[in-house]
């Protein structure tokens, strides 16, 4: 049975490697890869949380885990409809030339 | 010490870091749904058989797909020229790097102090679906009205209509098919 | 006896194990268990496709394989050693590394599907208590592995294929998943072992399955279309439509890896019928209490082949749907069906006994069905096309 800590020190280093990837890509889809990945993380945390709290019974790691899940398929679904919609505006993805507030 | 946790660790981030650093969009998206399965694969090896299903199922089946029609959408699949990454991307490097750094001495400091083995959980699905229906009811409700609301402003937000509708002479088939085949041409 | 010929393979099992130590056990156990199942199911998918193209012959008046062995019955084996011996080929623009991974993801995750499915009495490899959800976790990865072979081709047909499939594959899971889900609430487990348990009493010598209900009924109907279009076979098998894409997302696999798709399709249709028949048709249950002498696993297989033969009648009778069909179906009829499906079914539970339930349940269902249908089939006026492209 592997500790709490190893968990959390994997969860921190995904949640590293998808805000790098948030940061420095340039394309607004890597952008939105780079953010799943950290919800992905936080995700991980909370059920090592819930697997090791003194009462797991209760399920209230666990529930956050899910309800994070579903409103993570929301986010991406939005975030996607976001990147179509600038392409088609801006015929780009690169967050570096979306720099205009005027379209 | 723990053989089984470590290769699936590697493998999680071993996915994480190929999503981050490839260049072409559709294997880093391929790669996204091999560190999606390695933390569903994490999330069963805590127990939590329900919530690695669930986890395989909405990331790898939906948003996976949901990424990589994106990606077709918006050509992305080509390499750029000017390269992949920000001209920034040594400021970007630098503060993951130290917010890993900030967490991962946090939780060394904390370890003797974070329990080390508990019984497994007797946690069944019927015990989820319990929950579900009876203490976590409200924030169920909501989460249902917040996809309704996410799935009608994603269409809304994707499916932009123009004023007059454009004529092409293309292939037939609808819109999706019809860009995949420009795509391609 | 019968009970002895029930459980033969059960029995055979343990006195296999008993040879050996106790800490070896339960790995050879699995791994017995695991061989006999990627073992077996290769062996019908090879038995279906000469039933399949000698009914398929008979339905087009023509007579199908007749060359290999007596009737053609030996024609896979000349298949399978064609495929093993014609040349790899992979394009030279082609992705390799995820033109290679595509068939073995796909072959994978689909007979990951069966360690859940019980195929007998006692007979499941791991009774999971999520086992419902395990199996559309895996379903769903097959999608993945779709538009793998269909991106790494670099070709416009398979890419157009794959992305019908894929489109196709995910319309039709969300009804696949809400036409199981009334099952599960009415068992109140997502585990296949206890769902048919809960199928497994007989009154008058009929069975209790869940097809015999109104929201059963209506549930089976919508899985079945539901589970003929993710398994992409005709009428919803334009992901590989060869009179315009060739043949969609495998156009350009050859050989060996092409028999894993096909092999791929055919195990999917099984694990497919497999679950559709565990839901709603009491998986290994006899159809009357007087025949449960014979041994659970004959029925279960029965079901499988009949379910298989269906499959095949279908191909042989239905043309192929139009894109814009096939997503007008998927999304206003079978979808409002499974919605209003899942109220009848809660409907059902709190009338209470009686005859009433029938009535009401039947009524709302059948009006549905009806006035859905007539919205459906109504004649569209057609103006000229137009295209929308996300540049």
């Amino acid at each position: 049975m592997t500790p709490l800590a190893p968990y959390l020190i994997v969860a921190a280093l995904i949640f590293a490697i998808g805000l790098a990837g948030a940061l420095t890509r340039r394309n607004a889809i890597m952008v939105l890869i780079g953010i799943e990945l950290m919800l992905n993380a936080a995700n991980l945390n909370l059920i090592a949380f819930w697997r090791y709290s003194p009462h797991p019974e209760l399920l209230s790691g666990m529930m956050f885990a899910i309800f994070s899940i579903a409103v993570a398929a929301a986010e991406a679904a939005v975030g996607l409809g976001l990147v179509i919609s600038i392409y088609r505006h801006a015929k780009t993805t690169d967050v570096e030339e979306m720099n205009r507030m005027k379209g | 010490m723990d053989f089984v946790f470590y290769l699936i660790s590697a493998f999680a981030v071993g996915g994480a870091l190929a999503a981050v650093l490839l260049k072409n969009l559709v294997h880093a998206a391929l790669a996204l749904t091999i560190a999606f399965f390695g933390l569903a694969l994490l999330f069963l090896r805590l127990d939590a058989q329900f919530a690695g299903f669930a986890q395989i199922l909405v990331y790898v089946g939906a948003v996976a797909i949901l990424v990589v029609f994106a990606i077709l959408l918006t050509k992305g699949s080509e390499v750029p020229k000017e390269g992949v990454f920000s001209k920034s991307w040594f400021a970007g490097l630098a503060i993951s790097a130290g917010v890993f750094a900030v967490l991962a001495w946090a939780v060394l400091q904390a370890a003797p102090s974070l329990p080390n083995e508990t019984a497994a959980p007797a946690v069944t699905v019927n015990d989820i679906g319990n929950a579900l229906m009876s203490r976590y009811v409200l924030p169920l409700e909501i989460i249902a009205v917040l996809l309704t609301a996410a799935l009608l402003g994603a269409v809304i937000v994707a499916m932009h209509e123009k004023a007059g509708p454009k004529q092409s002479a293309g292939a037939p088939g609808p819109s999706l098919l019809g860009t995949g085949e420009r795509r391609n041409s | 006896m019968t009970e002895r010929l029930d459980q033969i393979f059960v029995v055979l099992k343990h006195w296999l194990l008993g040879y050996l130590p106790e800490s070896w056990q339960t790995p050879v156990g699995v791994v017995i268990s695991v061989v006999c199942i990627i073992g077996l199911y290769p062996a019908l998918f090879a038995i279906t496709t000469v039933l399949e193209r000698k009914g398929v012959g008979r339905m087009q008046n023509r007579l199908g394989p007749n060359r290999v062995g007596p009737y053609g019955i030996l024609q896979p084996m000349a298949d399978g050693i064609k495929s093993l011996t014609k040349e790899d080929i992979v394009p030279t623009s082609a992705d390799a590394v995820v033109h290679f991974l595509a068939p073995v993801i796909l072959v994978v995750t689909v007979f990951m599907g069966f360690a859940v499915l019980p195929m007998g009495r006692n007979m499941v490899l791991v009774d999971m208590d999520a086992g419902l959800l395990f199996y559309f976790a895996m379903g769903a990865s097959t999608e993945l592995s779709v538009f793998m072979a269909g991106w790494s081709s670099r070709n416009k047909y398979s890419l157009l294929g794959a992305m019908r499939a894929v489109a196709q594959m995910i319309s039709y899971e969300v009804a696949l998943l809400l036409s199981s889900v009334v099952i599960v609430m009415m068992t109140g487990s997502l585990s296949l072992v206890k769902i048919v348990e809960a199928q497994n009493h007989y009154s008058y010598g009929f069975p209790h399955w869940f097809i015999f209900t109104p929201w059963g009924l209506a549930a089976f109907i919508m899985y079945a279309i539901a589970g003929t279009a993710e398994t992409n076979r005709s009428p919803f098998d334009l992901p590989e439509g060869e009179s315009e894409l060739v043949a969609g997302y495998h156009t350009e696999y050859s050989g060996f890896k092409f028999a894993l798709f096909f092999l791929g399709e055919y195990v999917a249709m099984f694990s497919i019928s497999g679950l559709g028949s565990t839901l709603f048709l009491g998986g290994w249950m006899a159809p009357f209490s007087g025949l449960q002498f014979i041994p659970s696993w004959i029925w279960f297989f029965g079901k499988l082949f009949v379910s298989m033969c269906v499959f095949i009648w279908l191909r042989g009778t239905l043309p192929r749907l139009r894109q814009d069909q096939l997503m007008n179906f998927a999304w206003k009829f079978v979808l409002p069906m499974c919605l209003l499906n899942l109220f009848v079914a809660g409907l059902w539970r709190f009338m209470g006994e009686g005859w009433l339930r029938w009535l009401v349940c039947s009524a709302i269902l059948i009006l549905a069905y009806v006035s859905l249908g007539r919205e459906g089939m109504r004649r569209q006026k057609f103006g000229p096309r137009s295209y929308r492209y996300a540049e």
